[in-house]
């Protein structure tokens, strides 16, 4: 909040000096009905959920005061520490797979073929698909019995296997799902690289008779980076806060093996209506993935200088 | 055979064989898609016997048509249907007739600064919205209606109206509003009919986009909505859990419920390339 009203009319001075007469305050009647909304419906929730993290507060039962209480809960909570770790494998997963997939489909898409347009179509079908209708069919084909994952690993001789309904396989099962929903936005991500390279690098590539993988390696993947490493925020944001896979398709189990901190989350705040624990975690969860981004922004910043370094 | 024609048949060769494994891969990407949307297809259309069956069938010889008549004529599928269309309808509506000025004040104030907020929104979890809004809905009464799905649905399509209008308005001349302004005309009107017509196609990508992620929301839905208020990926969710137990009808209503959703997709693909690009907003 203060950054938007504090920064906005410095901002705008120093970027509109040559046409000053055109410039605030007289444009603020069109943002003024869209803050009041951000305001109620996006400001006000989060600093309600901080207020709520340090108070005791059930549905159904007066509210006190607790100060950090909630949060000294939460390093002693079990649940919530397991909960963690399944987090950041899904999490780990659900970038790495799409990434990879999705590079090497940005690649095919890159190149002419007739009907490119439709079957871009169809293949970013699965990112816009309503999730939870979709969960309900992935459900029915990791079906241990009358599924049809089953049936198609039999055709290549592989053992049945439980899927979700196992500890040790569902979160590998989840990400299957979330792998085929999402590689299309990584996609598009690399695509819109890929329009953007020019054509000089490769054209020496050819006459000094680099195969197809040295082109990808040494050309294009270096070229791509950036547009990689904003398709891997992005993903990482998304894959964090998973909801509706997991929830439709296993609701967090067997037992509590895919129990995420947002199906953890749920629980606490919608199971046990347990609001003040639940925002304490809400406001964790959400520190987490500030964190997980500035891990990421770090690591790139540091490819960054040993490029620089090596190439010196 | 000259060596000069070693080389073409060579060159050719090379050409075809490039052909034949990007047609290939184009099959090995395009296929998870293609063949998980048949299946379901597949799933709606067939009687139990045939979903029971090892192994599967793929193509039935009876089509069971009345999975989608089942569908339609049972548990309140019509309220729920036009549930999901008022909320996503309403939600999206209002983000326009908000964010799409708000879009246009922040792109010409150069208040590039406030758009942290949007990303902020962006990473915050669905459910951190859900806690003190429940609690504000129903010290309000609200709940029972539709009244707080639209309003939390806000959540979803305001920052995509917001994010996807200020990237736009950036791009569109300014030359045309100032000759307006000049001219003697008052700032509401320089956006009313020299902005505004221009960004069509920009409100147009806005537009879908919200209208998707509205739609498919689920989890405000899970909380906020009772019985009779249910948008439709609530009421699929709860035939999992309550009244369906076979799969055609389920897979039926699966289909039904996604497949405005799918058709949007394949018909406007080109807008929905563009602002995923541009901004690759996701709501909740």
């Amino acid at each position: 909040m203060s950054a938007l009203t504090q920064s906005t009319p410095g901002a705008a001075q120093s970027a509109a000096a040559p046409e000053k007469e055109l410039r605030p305050p007289s444009y603020w009647p069109f943002v003024v009905p869209a803050l009041v909304v951000v305001l109620a419906i996006i400001i006000f929730p989060w600093v309600f959920t901080i207020w709520m993290s340090l108070n005791e507060w059930k549905v159904g039962s007066s509210t006190t005061f607790v100060g950090l209480s909630n949060y000294l809960r939460l390093t002693s909570d079990p649940r919530f520490i397991e909960a963690i770790g399944h987090t950041l494998v899904y999490t780990v997963l659900s970038v790495v797979l799409p990434l990879v997939f999705g590079t090497f489909a940005a690649v095919v898409f890159h190149q002419k073929f007739a009907g490119r347009g439709f079957l871009r179509g169809v293949f970013i079908m699965p990112m816009m698909a309503t999730p939870v209708a979709i969960a309900l069919v992935w459900t029915m084909m990791f079906h241990p019995q009358l599924g049809v994952l089953n049936y198609l690993l039999s055709l290549v001789g592989i053992p049945p296997q439980l899927w979700v309904f196992h500890p040790a396989t569902v979160i590998p099962s989840l990400v299957l799902v979330e792998t085929w929903q999402w590689t299309p936005l990584v996609m598009l991500i690399v695509l819109g690289g890929l329009a953007a390279i020019p054509t000089e690098p490769y054209e020496s590539a050819q006459i000094d008779g680099a195969n197809l993988w040295q082109v990808f390696r040494f050309i294009t993947l270096p070229l791509i980076m950036p547009f990689l490493f904003i398709a891997g925020m992005i993903r990482m944001i998304d894959a964090v806060k998973s909801f509706d896979i997991i929830f439709a398709i296993t609701q967090g189990g067997p037992g509590s093996a895919s129990e995420t901190i947002n199906i953890y989350l749920y629980s606490v705040a919608f199971s046990y209506y347990d609001l003040g624990y639940g925002s304490a975690i809400a406001v964790v969860f959400f520190l987490l993935i500030v964190l997980l981004a500035a891990v990421m922004l770090y690591a790139r910043q540091r490819m960054l200088w040993t490029e620089i370094a090596s190439d010196a | 055979m000259t060596p000069s024609q070693f080389n073409m048949r060579r060159i050719n060769m090379r050409q075809i064989i490039g052909k034949i494994s990007l047609w290939f891969a184009v099959l090995v990407i395009v296929s998870p898609a293609i063949l998980f949307f048949l299946w379901m297809v597949s799933l709606s259309l067939k009687f139990e016997v045939d979903n029971a069956a090892y192994p599967p069938v793929f193509i039935p010889e009876h089509f069971a048509w009345k999975n989608y008549a089942d569908v339609v004529a049972s548990n309140r599928f019509v309220t729920y249907f036009f549930n999901s269309l008022i909320v996503t309808g309403s939600a999206t509506a209002l983000a326009l007739i908000v964010g799409v000025p708000a879009g246009y004040g922040i792109a010409r104030m150069a208040a590039h600064k406030s758009a942290i907020v949007i990303l902020i929104a962006r990473i915050t979890p669905g459910l951190s919205y859900l806690i003190p809004l429940f609690l504000l809905f129903q010290w309000l009464g609200l709940l029972g209606t539709l009244v707080p799905q639209i309003i939390i649905h806000l959540v979803v399509t305001v920052p995509i109206v917001i994010w996807i209008m200020i990237g736009y308005f950036e791009t569109t001349p300014l030359e045309l509003e100032e000759a307006a302004l000049i001219d003697g005309a008052t700032r509401w009107q320089v956006f009313r009919h020299v902005a505004l017509p221009i960004a069509k196609p920009g409100i147009a990508v806005a537009f879908i986009l919200a209208v998707i992620f509205s739609w498919n929301n689920f989890v405000f839905g899970i909380v906020l909505a009772g019985r009779e208020t249910r948008t439709l990926p609530v009421a699929v969710y709860n035939m999992i859990s309550f009244d369906q137990l076979s799969w055609g009808p389920l897979a039926a209503a699966a289909l039904i419920v996604t497949l405005p959703v799918l058709l949007l997709t394949v018909f406007a693909q080109r807008q929905i390339v563009a602002g995923l690009t541009a901004g690759a907003v996701k709501g909740g």
